[in-house]
């Protein structure tokens, strides 16, 4: 009872730091002191004691997505291990429970941007669930390898620091191609550089960002605080992929967890450094970045299948 | 009983049209004696399904000795009854949505001939499940498909609709031809023309070719995409009620005869499976690519259609491969997830079309791009539409998901097999993954262009929300995909011996079960549910707390839009048709732009079928245009040719004769 309760108190708690640290690791790069560490919590606190302006043309659609932003990453939330913190949730093939509740979350923001009737919101949207589109066979491939290896198809079974550390020995190969696939998942998933830039301040070459334009007061806050509900969802999957492999294997439970936080906190710098270092790619040059983190996983499926 | 109760529903469906025949054509009392009629066959069929069930054993009836065919018979398995279901509750569902959709007043031209045929489709569809004799099958096989025509074609004032029927009767006697053939040659291997029992034909080479055939005849009824030819056409052009038991329903008797018929072999070959899965990954992908190019609301659900008979294939196909490789549980997670898969999408896209004939009722178009803004006249259609939608991208917390992911534990079964035969299955899954992320692009396209926004034309603007009677069949499917979604635990007692009846053990039954925790799927769906109630009350509250504004949409500072600039259904669509072009071939005209000031000019786009539009018809005029060239050699109007022609061919006769 109680790990579960430290299970999700890490979650709703340290998954708005993340955004700060993407936030000052760039501000660093950039020679610039940058925003309080804390900034998305002051927001949200801020957001929270807010009205709202509500564009006439929309109807209930326009809050679904909101709504959706925050429920959906905290049900898949409990699917995830942290570290030695086993999952709240486990059954078989609880992994794509994970992966569509996803595409409901992004059915539903799409269709909130259409909702506003604004052209900036339909071209974000169309561009959202294409890419998305493209993206989810790489999601499978990963699954499949992890399913191979672990003999398992929960997430709790796939990640489980004891089974992954047995499978970096004879299959780091394979592993490691899908930690660089799931990183472009990552990047992909959580609207950042390359693929989308969250900073950019022309609506024209937006992605996610334009979608919840119209968005504002405590909806925008929900958008805000789930988005980083799902970096940190997201980032868990390469975390608890990686922590294994780096770490002896007979670390304690608490330690474990704590090389699971900082962990995440060292993703956030890399995806930092990763947005300090390169520019987005132009839009058509996305898919193949894409395709290009699916075929990795191909790859690693079959190796693993040999 | 059980067995009484439910031919006599299918013989009640079969005449429920007739009323139609004696009142006048301005009269509706025909229509609510038919509509009486199947409510009464639907309440049978209903309850002689749920009392074979209970009984678990399957019935059959043997009508002797009239006719010189001989004896007809008939038979009800777990198997037919998942087929039946659906065929009972959507006729209903349909008679009555048609009730409003298609008053006999309103349609006096042709309203008693929907009537009439619906009720044959209906009655026919029954009795195929049934059918347990080749003679007795190929007969309302043929009915049904005859009906399947006059319904397609019930506005043939149009030529467009003449066109898709003719497409249709075409496609579906091929099938018919290659199943005559096929059964034919089961008849030489079991020795009877009734069909034999599960599991007791060997798979000889010969049992190859009968697969091939009813590959291609039954695949042709349910659309697998080299073969759905007369889908898109078909389903377009019907009324709505009508377009959706064909494309929920009538398409799915194919389906029942692949799942029949590749019961009746013990181990089946492996490349049966293959063959099957590879068609379903092709059909999958290629309908709902297609399906994203469509900007007609009806002949995009169409190509939805071939998508998902792509996805129960593969269900399908992996049931097969664990048969050929005496792998018990993935041969019951494979047909689980297809024979559910069968039940829900006979649910949600008939509920589709519905909404879509709700969507034609109050705008007069079936062109997408003429849509917007619906939501706002027509809240209650936009919310089952909206469900449906969800459900049939296979998304929790409905019933799409459920089957869908029975296929990929399947997938995920494969995969840990040691026999790398096996597991190269599994490089399949990632295919099913892509489709349904393009099948949510598809439905936010489709949803939000019609729905949401605001209204593109004036009809647009002046819809109107669809009579209660239409809007209470829909609610009652909508209640059903909730429920199978958030308890999918239901569906074990008509899974289970179902599976048994295909031939699964009872020791794998249990196991499968444990494998494919479904109380575990609905637990999430129903926690899904409750999370998202509980966050938009709390988001409703933060909304009374505090001032809200109205304002305009935000134009980066324009002020003055109008409903023309939104994204279009074309314009959504368009970065995935031009990933696609390689398999779509989409038609572009795009004018090229000159000059400071430019003329006014049009662009348009449109995704002809590939294999009816570019292949199929192109060849057949081919190969009509040489046949007209021989005639022309051949037929000069000389009577002595003629003479000469006929002599030839007594000579020839004759020869033949002597050499023989």
């Amino acid at each position: 009872m109680a790990d579960i309760l430290l299970h999700n108190l890490l979650l709703l708690l340290l998954a708005p730091l993340l955004p700060g640290v993407i936030g000052k690791t760039k501000a660093f790069f950039a020679g610039r002191k940058g925003a309080p560490l804390l900034q998305l919590y002051y927001d949200l606190a801020r957001l929270a004691r807010k009205g709202m302006v509500v564009s006439d043309t929309t109807s209930w659609v326009f809050f679904a997505g909101p709504v959706l932003a925050l429920a959906v990453p905290l049900l898949a939330g409990q699917f995830l291990p942290f570290g030695a913190l086993a999952a709240p949730l486990s059954f078989n093939g609880d992994a794509l429970v994970y992966v569509y509740m996803f595409g409901l979350l992004r059915f539903f923001t799409a269709s909130a941007a259409l909702d506003t009737g604004s052209p900036f919101e339909g071209m974000g949207a169309a561009r959202e669930v294409s890419y998305a589109a493209l993206l989810e066979p790489g999601i499978l491939l990963v699954l499949l390898v992890l399913g191979r290896l672990a003999g398992d198809f929960s997430l709790q079974g796939m990640l489980s620091s004891a089974t992954l550390s047995a499978s970096w020995h004879g299959s780091e190969v394979a592993l490691g191609l899908i930690t660089a696939a799931l990183l472009v998942v990552v990047l992909a998933e959580n609207a950042r550089i390359p693929v989308d830039d969250p900073n950019t301040h022309l609506e024209l070459t937006m992605i996610h960002e334009v979608m919840v334009l119209d968005h504002s007061g405590p909806a925008l806050g929900l958008i805000e605080y789930g988005s980083a509900l799902k970096l940190w969802l997201t980032g868990a999957l390469v975390i608890q992929l990686v922590v294994p492999l780096l770490l002896p294997p007979q670390l304690g439970a608490s330690a474990l967890t704590a090389a699971f936080v900082v962990g995440q906190m060292l993703l956030a710098v890399i995806i930092g450094v990763i947005e300090s270092a390169m520019a987005r790619l132009s839009l058509p040059r996305i898919p193949a970045l894409i395709i290009g983190a699916g075929l990795l996983a191909a790859f690693a499926l079959v190796l693993v299948l040999r | 009983m059980a067995m009484a109760c439910i031919v006599g529903a299918a013989l009640l469906l079969l005449v429920s049209g007739t009323p139609g025949l004696v009142f006048s054509r301005r009269s509706n009392y025909s229509e609510r004696i038919s509509v009486a009629l199947v409510a009464l066959a639907a309440l049978y069929g209903v309850g002689g399904c749920v009392s074979l069930l209970l009984g678990g054993q399957a019935q059959q009836l043997v009508v002797a000795g009239y006719l010189p065919i001989g004896a007809l018979v008939l038979r009800a398995d777990a198997v037919a009854v998942v087929f039946l279901l659906p065929i009972f509750v959507i006729s209903l569902c349909g008679a009555l949505y048609g009730l409003r959709y298609w008053p006999q007043r309103q349609q006096p031209r042709n309203g008693r001939k929907l009537r009439l045929c619906y009720g044959i489709l209906a009655g026919s569809m029954a009795l195929v499940v049934l059918a347990a004799d080749a003679v007795l099958f190929i007969v309302v096989w043929e009915m049904m498909a005859v009906a399947g025509y006059f319904l397609i074609t019930t506005e043939d004032d149009k030529a467009a609709v003449r066109q898709a029927g003719y497409v249709y009767i075409v496609a579906t006697h091929l099938g018919t031809a290659a199943l005559l053939v096929m059964f034919i040659l089961l008849e030489q291997m079991g020795g009877s023309l009734v069909f034999p029992a599960m599991h007791s034909l060997v798979a000889t080479p010969l049992a190859g070719v009968v697969f091939v055939l009813a590959l291609f005849g039954f695949g042709s009824k349910a659309g697998l995409m080299p073969l759905h030819l007369w889908l898109p056409g078909g389903h377009g052009s019907a009324p709505a009620h009508v377009s959706a038991i064909l494309s929920g329903v009538m398409i799915k008797t194919g389906i029942y005869g692949l799942v029949r018929v590749s019961g009746f072999f013990v181990a089946p070959p492996p490349w049966w499976g293959w063959l099957l899965l590879v068609m379903g990954v092709v059909s999958a992908v290629m309908g709902v690519v297609f399906a994203i190019a469509q900007h007609d609301i009806k002949r995009l659900l169409a190509y939805h259609s071939v998508e998902n008979i792509g996805i129960i294939a593969m269900g399908l196909g992996l049931a097969l491969l664990g048969r050929s490789y005496h792998l018990p549980v993935l041969a019951a997670l494979g047909l689980a997830g297809a024979l559910l898969h069968v039940v829900n999408h006979s649910l949600f896209k008939s509920l589709l079309f519905y909404c879509a004939g709700a969507v034609i009722h109050a705008t007069g178009t079936q062109e997408i791009d003429r849509y917007g803004g619906l939501i706002k006249t027509m809240p209650k259609t936009a919310l089952l539409f909206v469900g449906a939608a969800v459900a049939i991208c296979g998304l929790p917390p409905l019933n799409g998901f459920v089957s869908e992911w029975f296929i990929y534990l399947g997938f995920f079964r494969a995969v840990q097999h040691s026999s790398i035969a096996v597991t190269l299955s599994a490089l399949l899954a990632p295919a099913l993954a892509l489709v349904g992320g393009l099948a949510v692009a598809c439905f936010v396209k489709v949803f939000g262009i019609t729905f949401l926004g605001a209204p593109r034309s004036r009809q647009a603007g002046d819809g109107h929300e669809a009579a209660a009677l239409m809007l209470w069949p829909m609610a009652f499917i909508m209640l059903v995909c909730v429920l199978i979604g958030v308890m999918p635990v239901l569906v074990k007692a008509l899974l289970g011996p179902a599976l048994a009846a295909w031939g699964i053990d009872a020791v794998t039954l249990p196991q499968m079960f444990a494998h494919a925790r479904l109380d575990a799927v609905g637990g999430c769906a129903a926690a899904l549910l409750a999370l998202v109630l509980l966050v938009a009350g709390g988001l409703r509250w933060q909304r009374r707390r505090h001032v809200q504004q109205r304002g305009a949409t935000w134009g980066c500072g324009y002020q003055f839009a109008t409903a023309r600039i939104q994204y279009t259904a074309s314009s959504f669509a368009e970065l995935l048709v031009g990933m696609f072009s390689w398999g779509l071939l989409p038609h572009r005209e795009q004018p090229r732009i000159n000059g400071v000031l430019p003329e006014p000019t049009a662009f348009c786009s449109h995704t002809p079928d590939v294999v009816l539009d570019r292949l199929v018809l192109p060849a057949a005029s081919r190969f009509a245009a040489a046949c007209a060239t021989v005639r022309h050699y051949l037929q000069h109007g000389i009577l002595g040719i003629y003479i000469l022609y006929m002599a030839a061919a007594l000579a020839l006769l004759l020869v033949v004769a002597g050499g023989w």
